[in-house]
C-alpha cells in the first residue's frame, strides 16, 4: 500500500497502463489514506463510493486500452468547485446543503481524462485567506511539523487542504484555484507544487466566484511533471466562460525535460520585504545558481510598480468579491435565516452565513465602489494595476523568465492571536503581482527552512508560457532534489 | 422660439413643460441577453430559467451575439452613432427577483451613443427629437405579491431577457410631443423588427422626466415617473405632473427631485422615492465580460440590410402615390397598414383608395372596435372597390353602400354589385332616354334654364339620378345633359 502513495502521477499511471496496478487499488490506498489523515481536517467529504464507481470504470477502460491522460488517477477537488451531486459549499455556512445539478468545466475535463474523484477538500471560505483559518468547516493542518514545538502549522491558504491533502498523500494531485497567491503560498508550504496558469487557461464555469478579473484554477501536485500533466487536462477553451481564451496549449509533457540552455532569467529586485529572514533571500540566490548551473542566463531586473500590488489587489479583489458574493441572499439556495421583511432576511440570512474575513472583504468591496469613493479607490486601483500588467510586459521584452521567493517566510503556526489582517494579507505579497498582470506562475519545493518546514520558489512567464514555466521547474527541482516527506504524511 | 401653442397657462403667467423619455425596450429574440433559455412572453412560472439566470454559483453570462445586432440595428434606426467598443458594468441591489444581486447593464460606454428621429405631429409639422443613448441590459424576474397572504412568489422567466433601454433628450414639450415620439420610436422598432412594440404585455415601457419652468429660464428640477405601459398613460401622467408643479412653485415651494408611480385609478402621480432614498448602485465594468468589441464592417452590412423605416416610407408615399403629410404619417405608422395601403392602392386611384382606407374602413372599424388585421374586408377587396368607383362601375354614393354590406358579410363588391342590380348605368342610349323624359316633363324649367337661370342644372342632373335610381353615371349624364340643354 506504501508503494502505491509513493508513485507519482505519471509513474502511476504508467502503473496502470502496464497492469501492474489497478485503479481500483490504487484508488482504495487513497481513500485508506485520506482516512488515516482525517485529523489534518483536509477534506470536507470524502467521496466513497463516487470514487470507487470511478476507478470501476478506469479499470474497464484501461483493459480495452482506451485510458485517458489521467486515467484511474485519484484527485481531490478543491471546495470551490461545483461537482454534481456532491455538496459544495465554498466552506461557507451560506452554502450549507448546496448540492450543484452541474459539474464545473475544470473537474469535467478530469473526469473526461479518467481521473477518479475522492472528495471535497477544504479551503479558506470562499477562497478569501492565507492559513485556511477562515473556513466554515474548519482550520486545516498542515501534515509539517517543527519537531519538539507540538504546534499544528498552516498549510497556507486559501487551497490549504488541497496542498495538506497532496502532502499528506490523502489525494495523488488536487484541483486548486488562485485568486492572489492561493495555490502558489499553500504549496510552497507544504512542500508541493502549484501552478497558476495564464489568466483564461482554465475556464471559471462552475468555479465559485471570489474575484472574477483574477480567479484562476490550477493544479496542486507532488511534482513538476504531475502538475504538468494535470493542468494539461485542466485547460480548455470554453464557451461558457467569456473571458477562457482560445490559445493552445503548447504540449507540456513533451518538452519538459528539454532544459532551459540560453533562456534568459530575470530576478525582480523588489521582491524582498522588511525582516524578511535570511534563508528565503539565500533560497534565492540558491535557485538563481542552479538555473545558471542549467544554461541559463540570469540578470537583475525591475519591476517598479510592485509595492502597490499588494493594495492593488485589496481594492480590486474586495471589490469584485462584494458584488460577486451578492446572489447568496437565501432566496433562491443554500442557508436562509428568516426575517419579518425581506431586507430582514437578507441581513439575517448574510450575518449568519458569512465568516469574518469575508463580511471584512464584502464591507471594503463595498466601500471602495461607493459613489465619492470609486474614484479614488477602484478607479486609482485599475490604473495602478495597469501600470503593474506593463511592468511584465515590459519586463518579458528582456527576459524569459523570472525567479522570485515563493513566499516571504515559511508556514507559521495555526492560532496565532493578535494577528491583523493586514498582517496575514503579507503573505500574499510575492504572488499577488503575477494575478494582478494575469501572467502563468509556479511553485516548487526548493528546500528547508532551519526549522525543518518547506521553503518554496516562484517562477513567473510572460503569459501562455506555461512551457517555459515547467521546463524551468523541473531544472529548479531536480538541482533541489528535495526528498523531505511530511511527518504527519500518511504511511509515514 | 416665438411660438407659444405648447406653454402652459399657470395663475401667475405661462410655462415652458420640458419632457425626457427613458423607453425600456425589450430585444426581439429567441434567446435572453446572456443565456440560452427562451425569452419568449406566456409560459408558466419559472419554465424558462437556466442555471445562469437563477444566478447558481459559478455560473457566467455569454452574451446573445443576436441581441448585439439587434441593438446595432435600432441604432442605425434612430441614425445614432455605434460605438464599435462599449463595456457591460454591473449595477448592484438587492431584490427578490434579482438573482444575482446585480443588474448587468451598460453605464459608461453603452453599445450607441447620439442619435435624432422626427416626430409627426397632428397639425401635419414635423420635429427631431435627440437620442442621447441606447443601451443593452439585462430584465428582471417578478415578484407575485398577490399568490400568498405573507409571502412573495418569484418568477425569473422575465429575468436575463434583453432590454434595449432609449434615453432621449430633454427636447420635448407637451404631451402630445410625448405621445408622437413615443409612437414613432415604436414604429421605427417594429419596421426594424427589433421590438414588437407591444406595451400591453410590458415589451416596451416608458420613464417620464418632467419638469416646468418659464420660458427662457433655466432648467426646472425635474421628477422621474416610472414604468408607463401606455401611450395613453405617458400623456395623462405628463399632464397631471405638469399641473401638479406648477401649483406647487405658485404657491411658493419648491419640487423635490423624486421618483414617481403614476395611479391609473387617480389619474395622479405619488412619490415612491426621494433623492436621499436613492440607491447606490455602485456601478462597475463587468469582470466576468470582456468589452464589446465588433468592426465597422459587420455594421456596414447590418445597415446594408436594414428595412424601409417609418419616414422613408413616409416620403414614399407622398411622392409616389401623391398623400397628404397627414395621412401619408398614418398609413406609415405601422408595416400592417403601409402593406394594406399599398394593395388597396395598387393601379388604382391612390387619393381615392388613402380615403377609403382612413376614413370608412378605420371608421367602421374603430366603431367595431376591431384592428386592421381583424377587417373584414381584405385590402384586395377594398382595392376593388376604389377600383370600381374609379372606372365608373359604380359612383360613390353607391359604392357606400357596397361598403356596408362589405363590413357586414365580407363579401365581394362585384358580387355585391351584381345582386343587388347597383352597377352604374353607362349607357348613352338608357342615359340619352332617361335624360329625354325629365326634360319633356319639365319643359317649363328648360325654359328659364335657357333663358340664364344655370342654377337649374343641378335639378336637371337630380332627376336624371333620381330616375336611374343612382345608378347613372354621374359623369355621362352630366356631359350628356349639358350637349342637350344648351344644344
Amino acid at each position: 500500500m506504501t508503494d502505491l502513495l509513493t508513485m507519482t502521477a505519471v509513474e502511476a499511471r504508467a502503473a496502470l497502463d502496464d497492469k501492474s496496478i489497478s485503479a481500483v487499488e490504487l484508488t482504495e490506498a487513497y481513500l485508506g489514506a485520506a482516512q488515516a489523515t482525517e485529523a489534518l481536517n483536509a477534506y470536507t467529504e470524502i467521496t466513497h463510493d463516487k470514487a470507487r464507481d470511478m476507478a470501476k470504470a478506469s479499470d474497464a477502460r484501461l483493459a480495452k486500452g482506451e485510458g485517458g491522460a489521467l486515467e484511474g488517477l485519484p484527485i481531490g477537488v478543491k471546495d470551490l468547485f461545483c461537482t454534481e451531486g456532491v455538496e459544495t459549499t465554498a466552506c461557507s455556512n451560506i452554502l450549507n446543503g448546496y448540492k450543484p445539478v452541474y459539474e464545473s468545466t475544470v473537474t469535467q475535463n478530469l473526469w473526461t481524462d479518467g481521473a477518479v474523484m475522492l472528495g471535497k477538500l477544504n479551503c479558506d471560505e470562499f477562497a478569501m485567506g492565507s492559513a485556511n483559518e477562515t473556513s466554515a468547516r474548519g482550520k486545516v493542518s498542515s501534515p509539517w511539523t517543527v519537531d519538539g514545538d507540538g504546534q499544528d502549522y498552516a498549510p497556507g491558504g486559501s487551497s490549504g487542504g488541497s496542498a495538506a491533502s497532496v502532502a499528506a498523500r490523502s489525494s495523488l494531485m488536487a484541483t486548486g484555484t488562485d485568486t492572489g497567491g492561493s495555490i502558489r503560498q499553500p504549496a510552497a508550504f507544504c512542500g508541493v507544487v502549484g501552478i497558476k496558469p495564464t489568466y483564461g487557461r482554465c475556464s471559471r464555469r462552475g468555479i465559485v466566484a471570489f474575484a472574477s478579473s483574477l480567479d484562476q484554477a490550477g493544479p496542486i501536485a507532488r511534482t513538476v511533471e504531475d502538475s504538468a500533466l494535470m493542468l494539461q487536462s485542466m485547460v480548455s477553451h470554453d464557451l461558457g466562460d467569456s473571458t477562457s481564451v482560445a490559445e493552445p496549449m503548447p504540449d507540456l509533457m513533451g518538452q519538459i525535460n528539454d532544459g532551459i540552455k540560453g533562456l534568459k532569467v530575470g530576478i525582480p529586485s523588489e521582491y524582498t520585504m522588511d525582516g524578511m529572514a535570511d534563508e528565503i533571500t539565500a533560497q534565492w540566490q540558491e535557485g538563481r545558481k542552479w538555473l545558471e548551473d542549467a544554461g541559463a542566463t540570469c540578470v537583475e531586473v525591475s519591476l517598479p510598480h510592485t509595492k502597490y500590488a499588494l493594495p492593488t489587489y485589496y481594492i480590486v479583489a474586495p471589490a469584485e468579491a462584494s458584488s460577486n458574493l451578492a446572489r447568496y441572499d437565501g432566496v433562491r439556495y443554500g442557508a436562509r435565516v428568516e426575517g419579518g421583511s425581506l431586507d430582514e432576511m437578507y441581513a439575517n440570512t448574510r450575518a449568519a452565513g458569512f465568516g469574518e474575513e469575508v463580511t471584512r472583504r464584502i464591507l471594503i468591496g463595498t466601500y471602495v465602489l461607493s459613489a465619492g469613493y470609486y474614484d479614488a479607490y477602484y478607479i486609482k486601483a485599475q490604473k495602478t494595476r495597469r501600470l503593474i500588467q506593463n511592468d511584465f510586459i515590459e519586463v518579458f521584452k528582456e527576459v524569459d523568465l523570472l525567479l522570485t521567493p515563493a513566499t516571504p517566510s515559511a508556514a507559521f503556526p495555526l492560532g496565532q492571536k493578535d494577528v491583523d489582517p493586514v498582517t496575514m494579507y503579507l503573505n500574499d505579497v510575492f504572488t499577488v503581482p503575477a494575478s494582478l498582470a494575469g501572467v502563468p506562475a509556479m511553485s516548487v519545493p526548493s528546500g528547508l527552512a532551519s526549522n525543518g518546514l518547506p521553503l518554496g520558489l516562484q517562477l513567473i512567464a510572460p503569459s501562455f508560457r506555461e512551457d517555459t514555466l515547467v521546463k524551468a521547474g523541473r531544472v529548479v527541482e531536480k538541482a533541489a532534489g528535495f526528498a523531505a516527506i511530511a511527518s504527519r504524511a500518511a504511511g509515514v | 422660439m416665438t411660438d407659444n401653442s405648447n406653454l402652459v397657462e399657470g395663475r401667475s403667467g405661462l410655462w415652458e413643460v420640458v419632457i425626457g423619455l427613458e423607453v425600456h425596450a425589450q430585444v426581439t429574440s429567441q434567446s435572453k441577453l446572456f443565456s440560452g433559455s427562451s425569452a419568449s412572453f406566456g409560459a408558466g412560472p419559472n419554465e424558462h430559467v437556466s442555471l445562469v439566470d437563477a444566478a447558481m454559483p459559478g455560473m457566467l453570462p455569454v452574451i446573445n451575439k443576436y441581441c448585439v445586432e439587434q441593438a446595432v440595428k435600432t441604432g442605425l434606426g434612430l441614425n445614432a452613432r455605434v460605438n464599435l467598443f462599449s463595456v457591460f458594468d454591473r449595477k448592484n441591489y438587492f431584490y427578490a427577483d434579482l438573482p444575482q444581486g446585480y443588474q448587468i447593464s451598460q453605464f459608461k460606454q453603452p453599445i450607441i451613443g447620439e442619435g435624432e428621429i422626427t416626430i409627426d405631429l397632428k397639425d401635419g409639422t414635423s420635429r427631431q427629437i435627440g437620442i442621447e443613448r441606447l443601451h443593452l441590459e439585462q430584465d428582471a424576474g417578478k415578484s407575485l405579491h398577490d399568490q400568498h397572504p405573507s409571502k412573495s412568489y418569484i418568477d425569473l422567466n422575465r429575468s436575463g431577457v434583453a432590454l434595449m433601454e432609449i434615453v432621449s433628450r430633454p427636447d420635448m414639450r407637451s404631451a402630445e410631443e410625448a405621445a408622437a415620439y413615443v409612437t414613432k420610436l415604436r414604429s421605427i422598432l417594429r419596421f426594424l423588427g427589433t421590438c414588437d412594440g407591444n406595451m400591453e404585455e410590458g415589451s416596451m415601457r416608458a420613464d417620464v422626466n418632467v419638469s416646468v419652468r418659464r420660458p427662457g429660464e433655466e432648467l426646472g428640477t425635474r421628477t422621474e415617473t416610472k414604468n408607463l405601459n401606455s401611450i395613453r398613460f405617458i400623456g395623462q401622467a405628463i399632464n397631471a405632473e405638469v399641473a401638479r408643479q406648477i401649483e406647487i412653485i405658485e404657491d411658493g415651494g419648491a419640487i423635490d427631485q423624486e421618483t414617481r408611480l403614476f395611479d391609473t385609478s387617480t389619474g395622479q402621480t405619488r412619490s415612491m422615492r426621494s433623492k436621499e432614498d436613492a440607491h447606490d448602485y455602485r456601478y462597475f465594468p463587468d469582470p466576468d465580460l470582456l468589452p464589446l468589441q465588433f468592426e465597422q464592417s459587420w455594421v456596414d452590412e447590418i445597415k446594408a440590410n436594414l428595412p424601409e423605416l417609418p419616414d422613408a416610407l413616409k416620403a414614399r408615399l407622398m411622392e409616389q402615390y401623391g398623400l397628404t403629410s397627414y395621412d401619408a404619417t398614418v398609413i406609415a405608422e405601422d408595416l400592417e397598414t403601409a402593406a394594406f395601403y399599398e394593395k388597396v392602392a395598387d393601379g388604382r386611384d391612390a387619393k381615392l383608395a388613402s380615403n377609403w382606407m382612413t376614413v370608412e374602413l378605420f371608421g367602421a372599424l374603430n366603431k367595431m372596435g376591431k384592428t386592421l388585421a381583424e377587417s373584414p374586408v381584405t385590402p384586395e377587396k377594398l382595392g376593388a372597390l376604389v377600383g370600381l368607383i374609379g372606372d365608373g362601375t359604380i359612383s360613390g354614393r353607391i359604392a357606400k353602400d357596397v361598403f356596408a354590406e362589405m363590413i357586414e358579410t365580407g363579401g365581394d363588391p362585384d358580387a355585391i354589385i351584381e345582386e343587388k342590380g347597383l352597377k352604374q348605368v353607362s349607357d348613352t342610349g338608357a342615359i340619352e332616354a332617361m335624360i329625354d323624359e325629365v326634360i319633356a316633363a319639365n319643359m317649363d324649367k328648360v325654359e328659364e334654364y335657357r333663358g340664364g337661370k344655370d342654377k337649374l342644372f343641378g335639378f336637371f342632373v337630380g332627376q336624371v339620378m333620381k330616375a336611374s335610381k343612382g345608378q347613372a353615371n354621374p359623369g355621362m349624364v352630366n356631359q350628356m345633359l349639358k350637349a342637350k340643354l344648351d344644344g
